[in-house]
């Protein structure tokens, strides 16, 4: 093919190593960021008047960090490349995408897809309170708004993000109350044999935990979340239930929860990609072979949004996809290089299966969600009418009881609410996990602005 | 309400002033709406599912538990859009938008 048209979605790290690979080989391709400007979740750039440096802002990660930047901005000319742009469908090989009041439809050969991923959540009592907000907007709001979400913060959940972020905010003045993580040191060893695939990796956990214990942090594990205090203005206080089965309340005015994150896979779903129920995660993933490709010929998946693996992964994934979308336009491949990316990303692999086992997600507690507690923030449905449309209803999986109770389908698409309705909804049927399926994706896969009316088509 | 947010960095940028349901607030240029609001207010709407304030809560733009509207009637995710100088901002919907569609 002459000059393939190739759109990218996603600047983050897996985009950014995809596209330089593209431009390398003399293509132009379209990439698409819904942010102000490249980067992605975890090098995500504050606006441009703010003066941080790379070492205040991204800690140990401040070289990767410059580095993806510094290779974005130097292909951005080379691009075609829109930033504060929304890819809100797929279809018939064309993307939809949305800037300001503008849709247009982009025309592609090959899409390579990297949404990166979003906090994985679990619903609790009071979680709608002001003051309660993801891991990720606590790290965001210090991040690219040097805010911290709150004086007295309380992290809750599970996996690396949360103590990563207890310590950043620890760093920045503001040393959490509290980190409760859900899961125990006994789960949390049995991750180890497998997290040693990236030693440097778990060396900077065991700093981060030992660093947030002297500076005064209470970190406890095992622990049962029960309620996020507080009134109609403000979060108050935690509550919950220590490893040894003691009720306790700490005081804070604003709480940070998050279990790891959960891949931005509604695209590739739009896309017809066929998915996959990976047990370790307890999540629905895309079909993938080892170099990105999906079950769609001119669709390739890469980074958070497809397998997450982290952002070292990220960059690794982007660059096979590349590969692959480049191999099979009729470029030649280095077969070298790809089997040391191979090898590297297999390494990952094993780095992450350690990170599920060692943060498990949490899936009884999410099964057992007190009947009163809203479990879908956009609509304030509870977790009680999402098991009556399941029991009463009959609804064997969750696109019917959506269907019914709505749970699934507000403004956030599922993307809050969806993996612990999954969990809900196969607990209150006494079936497995998978037989509860996952919610599909929708176009759009976020609201467009009210009163969109110009549409031009390119190409 | 109340502030929630608490600025720990970055406080030597420009001022600007805007207005939030038709009090003047003070922020910084590079602030998104949902700092401001945070700082000022301490939430960013009132659910219409009657359940209470709403302060944001994923800051990515992806929850959509941020909406504000403009003095116009534009919808923006506050989480997701930069202050300026002079914004009309209102945390309710303007009259005969109601009930917000997804
Ligand atoms: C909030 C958050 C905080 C994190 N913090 C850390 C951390 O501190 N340390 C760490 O090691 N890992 C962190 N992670 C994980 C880390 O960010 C990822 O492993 C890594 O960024 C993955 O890279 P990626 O390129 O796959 O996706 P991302 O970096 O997430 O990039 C995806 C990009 O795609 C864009 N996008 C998504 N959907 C669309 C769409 N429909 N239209 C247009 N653009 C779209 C997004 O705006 C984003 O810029 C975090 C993840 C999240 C969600």
């Amino acid at each position: 093919m002459a000059d393939p048209r190739i759109v990218i979605v996603g600047a983050g790290p897996a985009g950014t190593r995809a596209a330089e690979l593209l431009v390398a080989a003399g293509l132009r391709p379209v990439v698409i960021d819904e942010s102000p400007r490249s980067g992605g979740q975890i090098y995500r750039r504050p606006p441009p008047n703010f003066t941080r440096s790379h070492e205040q802002l991204y800690g140990t990660e401040a070289g990767r960090a410059r580095a993806i930047h510094a290779t974005f901005d130097a292909f951005a000319n080379k691009v075609d490349y829109r930033a504060e742009t929304l890819a809100w469908a797929v279809k018939d090989d064309r993307v939809f995408v949305q800037k300001a009041m503008t849709v247009e439809q982009i025309p592609y050969d090959a899409l390579l897809l990297a949404p990166g991923a979003t906090d994985r959540l679990i619903p609790l009592e009071g979680w709608t309170r002001p003051g309660c907000y993801s891991l990720g907007a606590a790290q965001i709001t210090l991040k690219a708004q040097g805010c911290a979400i709150g004086q007295e913060v309380v992290f809750v959940g599970t996996g690396p993000l949360l103590y990563l972020v207890a310590y950043q905010y620890m760093k920045a003045g503001i040393a959490p109350v509290a980190v409760l993580d859900t899961s125990s040191l006994a789960q949390q060893l049995r991750g180890l044999p497998l997290m040693v695939a990236r030693p440097e990796q778990l060396i900077k956990g065991a700093q981060i935990v030992s660093a947030l214990r002297q500076g005064g942090v209470r970190v406890l594990r095992g622990v049962r979340p029960l309620e996020v205090l507080g009134d109609d203005r403000s979060v108050t206080g935690m509550r919950f239930c220590d490893a040894a089965g003691h009720e306790q309340e700490l005081r804070c005015t604003a709480v940070g929860m998050g279990y790891h994150l959960r891949a931005e896979s509604q695209l590739a779903d739009l896309a017809g990609c066929s998915f996959e129920f990976h047990p370790t995660v307890r999540q629905w993933l895309p079909v993938i072979d080892e170099m990105g490709r999906s079950s769609i010929r001119n669709v390739y998946l890469a980074g958070d949004g497809v397998r997450i693996l982290g952002a070292d992964g990220a960059e690794v994934a982007g660059r096979l996809a590349a590969i692959a979308l480049l191999s099979d336009l009729g470029w030649p491949i280095d077969q070298a290089k790809v089997r040391s990316l191979q090898a590297e990303m297999r390494r990952h692999v094993r780095f992450a299966s350690g990170i599920a086992k060692a943060f498990p997600w949490p899936h009884e507690q999410v099964a057992a969600i007190p009947d009163r507690t809203l479990i879908c923030r956009c609509e304030a449905i509870t977790a009680g009418e999402l098991r009556a449309s399941v029991k009463d209803l009959f609804s064997p999986e969750v696109n019917r009881a959506k269907a019914f109770s709505r749970v699934g389908m507000g403004r956030c698409q599922g993307r809050f609410c969806g993996p612990a309705s999954q969990e809900v909804v196969a607990a209150a049927n006494g079936a497995p996990i998978q037989s509860a399926g996952r919610i599909r994706g929708q176009a759009p896969v976020k609201p467009l602005p009210i009163g969109i009316t110009e549409e031009t088509s390119r190409g | 309400m109340q502030a929630r947010f608490v600025r720990l960095a970055e406080q030597e940028r420009r001022p600007i002033v805007l207005s939030v349901d038709g009090v003047a607030v003070d922020a910084m240029e590079g602030d998104v709406l949902l700092t401001v609001l945070m700082l000022h207010r301490g939430f960013a709407r009132i659910s219409e599912f009657g359940d209470g304030p709403r302060a944001g809560f994923c800051m990515m733009g992806a929850c959509q538990d941020c909406w504000v509207w403009t003095g116009s009637g534009d919808r923006l995710r506050a989480c997701s859009t930069a202050a300026a100088e002079g914004m009309d901002i209102h945390t309710s919907a303007p009259e005969g938008l109601w009930p917000i569609p997804a």
